[in-house]
């Protein structure tokens, strides 16, 4: 034995280290526990490098613009573009102030939701491998951010944190296959999943082939998962097409089209409480509440009756027809059967 | 091939030559092609296509010529990938160790100096790459390998291409005996 490992020397090596591997792989996947140290000492070291490169470039470019590129004229625009900013507030807020009686109930219903509580972040990196998914930013735990967290920016979803270092987090992208998110349709109020895809696009899972979505359509974050508070928009209805068991329609994410530079990380979403489910995962975020309108109903209270009824509308109905028996001075279910029951025709 | 590292390679007019990989180099090489893949794309995003760890990994395989070193070498820029990324530690570090184990065992039996042998060696191995990891994906974390046939073919090519100069400059820093 001991000369056949001497002779396959390397190949021996080989499998020793492929087993290894396997091994922490295989850890990893049972006990659903990450290698951390291994990650905190690696985005330790590389995200400083990648800040430090990103900082450059800035200082750089800044350099390169200001020295060589008409200084003049780069001040002169600045200061234009900055009015032309003031005068388009302007013009919005005119604007507003002339609206219909619908965008003043708009306006009030926003006015009337409490705005989540974000941070700035700058993107710095982004992931390993050929076509990464996952991009790191330059705010971590030392500003309030947790895995669980959401990533917006104003076009719509970004991601959401999946892990937060001192320094740093790292933000699993919209278009990752292992990104999900409940959504709802502007137009025809459906719900389904959205996960990401190989390419720049995501689909809607979990839609039944009678549901009825249009090309074009926007969707929405439902709040469902309780990471993304309701309301984010998501993106655009690319295709629709009938599948085997759900409908398949393509997104195309509004939040990650132009690129990504700056961002904000949702430190405390609208409505957030907190929920036992914090308690048990320290380290990660709280989840939000359930949206208002997926709020269970009350029980419903049965006049005379000690027990409130349970809030399904089997329940209901079987409340209804009590109340209409005992109307007639019947108890329900007093009825008897027909004696006989009609013969039923080949 | 010892372990110091020393190798004899042919050149272009068939002289030979003993020369050796520098100590640094092969700290500060993997450094900065995991900082390449992880910065660059950023401005430019096409860029993401290019696997400079995989040409790194495979440079030093074939340099070196010594499988336990391809390996090693491979599994270490690997699991730095992998920490990077989100997906458990060792996915990459497998598909590495296995491309530098093959790549330094190829190197004994190649003349890996000519340029179209590099081109050949860089695509066929980016291909090989996406193929392992695209199957290990699916194989031991039940994801979709996420695998296009065309773009990762056009990558491969990308990835051949850019191997030509990057094992040029490689073998400029090398410090010969």
């Amino acid at each position: 034995m001991g000369s056949l490992l001497t002779r396959y020397r390397s190949l021996s090596f080989l499998l020793l280290l492929l087993l290894a591997q396997l091994i922490l792989v295989a850890y990893q996947v049972k006990t659903s526990q990450d290698v951390r140290l291994l990650r905190l000492w690696t985005v330790g070291s590389v995200t400083p490098m990648a800040r430090l490169l990103d900082s450059l470039n800035a200082r750089a470019s800044l350099f390169v613009k200001d020295y060589f590129l008409l200084v003049g004229v780069r001040q002169q625009n600045r200061r234009l573009v900055s009015e032309a900013d003031r005068l388009k507030m302007e013009n919005q807020f005119l604007r507003s102030e002339l609206a219909t009686a619908d965008r003043a109930r708009t306006l009030g219903l926003f006015q009337a939701r409490t705005p989540s509580r974000t941070v700035a972040a700058r993107v710095i990196s982004t992931g390993a491998g050929a076509t990464p998914k996952v991009v790191f930013v330059d705010r971590g735990s030392t500003a309030g951010v947790r895995a669980g967290m959401a990533v917006i920016n104003a076009d719509g979803v970004v991601g959401k944190v999946t892990a937060a270092y001192p320094a740093a987090a790292q933000v699993l992208l919209i278009t990752d296959p292992n990104f999900a998110a409940g959504v709802i349709s502007a137009r025809n109020r459906v719900q389904g999943t959205l996960k990401g895809v190989s390419s720049s696009t995501c689909k809607v899972d979990y839609l039944q082939n009678e549901e009825k979505v249009d090309v074009g359509e926007w969707f929405y974050t439902s709040g469902e998962d309780r990471i993304f508070p309701r309301g984010l928009p998501v993106g655009q209805v690319k295709s629709v097409a009938s599948g085997a068991t759900f409908k398949e329609v393509m997104l195309s994410p509004s939040g990650v089209t132009r690129g990504l530079e700056e961002v904000l990380i949702v430190l405390e979403g609208v409505h957030q409480t907190l929920s036992e489910a914090e308690a048990a995962q320290p380290g990660s975020a709280p989840l939000l509440p359930v949206p208002p309108d997926e709020q269970p109903q009350a029980p419903v209270a049965v006049p005379g009756s000690s027990a409130p009824v349970v809030g399904t509308d089997a329940d209901r109905l079987v409340d209804q027809y009590r109340k209409a028996a005992e109307s007639r001075g019947r108890g329900y279910g007093d009825t008897p059967l027909p004696a006989k029951t009609p013969p039923v025709k080949p | 091939m010892n372990d110091s590292g020393a190798v004899l390679t042919v050149g272009s007019h068939g002289k030979k030559k003993l020369s050796r990989i520098r100590p640094w180099v092969m700290l500060v090489t993997p450094l900065v092609a995991i900082l390449f893949q992880v910065y660059v794309p950023l401005y430019i995003p096409l860029l993401q296509h290019l696997e400079l760890p995989l040409l790194v990994t495979l440079y030093f395989g074939i340099a070196r010529r010594s499988p336990i070193g391809g390996a090693l070498i491979g599994a270490g820029i690997g699991l730095v990938q992998d920490s990077l990324s989100y997906q458990p530690i060792g996915i990459l570090g497998i598909v590495k160790t296995l491309i530098g184990y093959t790549a330094a065992s190829l190197g004994v039996r190649l003349d890996t100096g000519h340029q179209a042998v590099r081109f050949t060696l860089g695509a066929l191995f980016f291909l090989v790459h996406q193929l392992l990891y695209g199957a290990l994906r699916q194989v031991l974390l039940g994801a979709p390998s996420g695998l296009d046939l065309l773009p990762t073919l056009a990558a491969a090519l990308a990835n051949g291409v850019v191997a030509i100069p990057l094992f040029y400059l490689l073998d400029r820093l090398k410090e010969d005996r």
